[in-house]
């Protein structure tokens, strides 16, 4: 069986001004269909480049990101991002976002009123039916994040890609998001790719945790297999000694054998 | 390329000074939605102080004026003499003796067209060099030459260009408020934020479908504050061109007014251009205030 996403010795490097800077090398990794997979690492090796590249928002350097076999080398739909700062069209309705993705994607396959009961199927996944009519600079952080993960989910990608989708959250709100994601992601089994540097929620979300090296030239240093059983509840796992061992894991790799040097330029 | 958006102040003639003392007892019940003496309160508190500055001034005039070897009519010989055409506005005597509101009507219908004109390849032109950056080196330097080049200064080129004073008229409109607005627009499109690009590259939105939901809407604060500065150019631009190029505009009034020594009627033309100048401020102020509504918000 060959891997539904492949990650294929991908080099990427900015050239600015004649100087060229190295910033992922050798990049190698294999993703299962319907597995969650977190990516992790300091600031500034280069994580959110690496889902730049899956995204197809910049082209590789050298290698290949293969899809279900086909190379990726631009932008679309099957690989919906949700971005950190949430990217809701500040002029259109909660509704009306979602809908500028559903009529897109959608809008030759389905007719209005299928297309009007996905979006709404959608809201209501993130919990957000309520809040249709209004607009982004209404609503929460955590709420405008639920809408922007019920934009990628409604494009039916055929991988969900979260850029740090709880950064700018509060821990409590964050923490009720996690949830949200865990409920989702069980009950459709997306394939999902999670950059995040927060340590817990890599290893309460994660079925692999794939650590990152610092840049320049960073690469994977480590892939750490989450060997939890789902359904996952953050309170039992505060004290399980699985969960315990994989944070430590990580956390080792992060401040050990691999810390952040600021002046690393 | 020269930022010249402006601020959208809050044009109020004077700073409202403090509220009258009934007004403040009123406000205990603020929860009624009509309530006539807050609104009148209100009004009052707007109104008064640019009526007392008025008066003021239209009496310091008086008297500045009131000698018999004053240069300029006094407000009260204004009056009098121009009595006809402050009281009706509408009046129709034949081709060229009708009143001062047609006029302005005429005048404004040549800046309809050649500000709609300017709006239009303005909004493409500066979506253009906004999003492209080789048309913005390419236009950028043409563009900031041009713009400063004065209006009447086209004027001769276009009379030799169009023969007929009418469509020069309108070039001359055209040309004076559409580097604004290009300009304007441009920065609005280099400011859109790359994540609404890239919502719209995951989207595969083709360049049609971005403009018109994208950048449009994103760059629509900017467009506005370009609108509305070329709208003002273009009131300043169609009275002095009307007035090179005759015809039954309002320019053309005050020249003709000049020419057999009617003071007081030019004087009335001015508080016309002034209040059309103005109400169309206003006007373009309040369409963009309606169609940016929750576009800056974050």
């Amino acid at each position: 069986m060959t891997a539904y996403l492949k990650l294929d010795h991908i080099d990427k490097s900015f050239a600015r001004g004649g100087q060229v800077s190295e910033v992922l090398k050798d990049i190698r990794l294999t993703i299962d269909k319907g597995e969650f997979v977190s990516i992790i690492g300091h600031s500034g090796c280069g994580k959110s480049t690496l889902l730049n590249l899956i995204a197809g928002l910049t082209r590789v350097s050298a290698g290949a990101v293969l899809l279900e076999d086909k190379e990726v080398d631009s932008p679309g739909p099957e690989r919906a991002v949700v971005f950190q700062n949430h990217s809701l069209l500040p002029w259109l309705t909660v509704f009306e976002n979602i809908n500028l993705a559903v009529s897109k994607v959608f809008g030759r396959t389905r007719s209005r009123a299928e297309r009007h009961d996905w979006i709404m199927r959608n809201l209501d996944l993130v919990q957000m039916a309520h809040a249709r009519d209004k607009r982004p600079a209404e609503i929460s952080g955590g709420m405008k994040q639920r809408v922007g993960i019920a934009r990628a989910l409604a494009m039916e990608p055929k991988i969900l890609l979260l850029d740090e989708p709880f950064g700018a959250l509060d821990a409590l709100t964050r923490a009720h998001l996690q949830d949200a994601v865990m409920d989702i992601h069980s009950r459709l089994g997306s394939t999902t790719i999670m950059i995040t540097h927060d340590v817990d929620e890599a290893v309460l979300l994660s079925d692999r945790i794939v650590m990152m090296t610092n840049g320049p030239a960073a690469t994977i240093g480590e892939v750490l297999p989450v060997p939890l059983a789902r359904p996952r509840r953050r309170i039992e796992l505060s004290s399980d000694r699985t969960f315990l061992r994989c944070r430590e894991a990580v956390l080792k790799f992060l401040y050990e054998r691999h810390r952040f040097v600021e002046a690393a330029e | 390329m020269s930022v010249q958006a402006i601020e959208d102040t809050k044009v109020k003639a004077f700073p409202v000074p403090a509220k009258p003392a009934e007004v403040i007892a009123f406000t205990a019940k603020v929860r009624r939605r009509f309530d006539p003496a807050a609104i009148a309160g209100k009004l009052a508190s707007t109104l008064v102080p640019p009526t007392i500055v008025i008066v003021v001034m239209l009496v310091v005039w008086q008297i500045a004026c009131s000698s018999p070897n004053a240069s300029l009519p006094p407000p009260s010989q204004v009056w009098n003499e121009a009595y006809d055409l402050i009281a009706h506005p509408f009046f129709d005597y034949g081709p060229q003796d009708i009143g001062l509101a047609w006029r302005v009507l005429i005048s404004l219908q040549r800046v309809a067209i050649g500000f709609g004109l300017a709006a239009i390849v303005g909004v493409a032109l500066g979506a253009l060099v906004g999003q492209s950056i080789w048309a913005m080196r390419g236009l950028d330097p043409v563009f900031q030459i041009l713009r400063t080049v004065p209006p009447l200064a086209w004027l001769p080129l276009s009379l030799a260009a169009f023969r007929d004073s009418s469509p020069s008229a309108i070039f001359v409109i055209f040309i004076t408020s559409i580097w604004p607005v290009i300009i304007n627009t441009a920065v609005g499109v280099r400011n859109i934020p790359e994540d609404y690009r890239n919502v719209s590259r995951i989207l595969r939105l083709n360049q049609l479908e971005f403009f018109v939901k994208i950048m449009v809407p994103a760059a629509a604060p900017y467009i506005f504050t370009g609108l509305r500065i070329g709208i003002g150019l273009s009131w300043l631009a169609i009275v002095a061109a009307e007035m090179l190029t005759g015809g039954v505009g309002i320019g053309f009034f005050i020249w003709d007014a000049w020419n057999s020594s009617r003071l007081p009627d030019i004087i009335v033309a001015l508080a016309y251009i002034g209040v059309t100048g103005f109400c169309l401020d206003r006007l373009v102020a309040a369409i963009g205030a309606f169609v940016t509504r929750g576009t800056t918000a974050k």
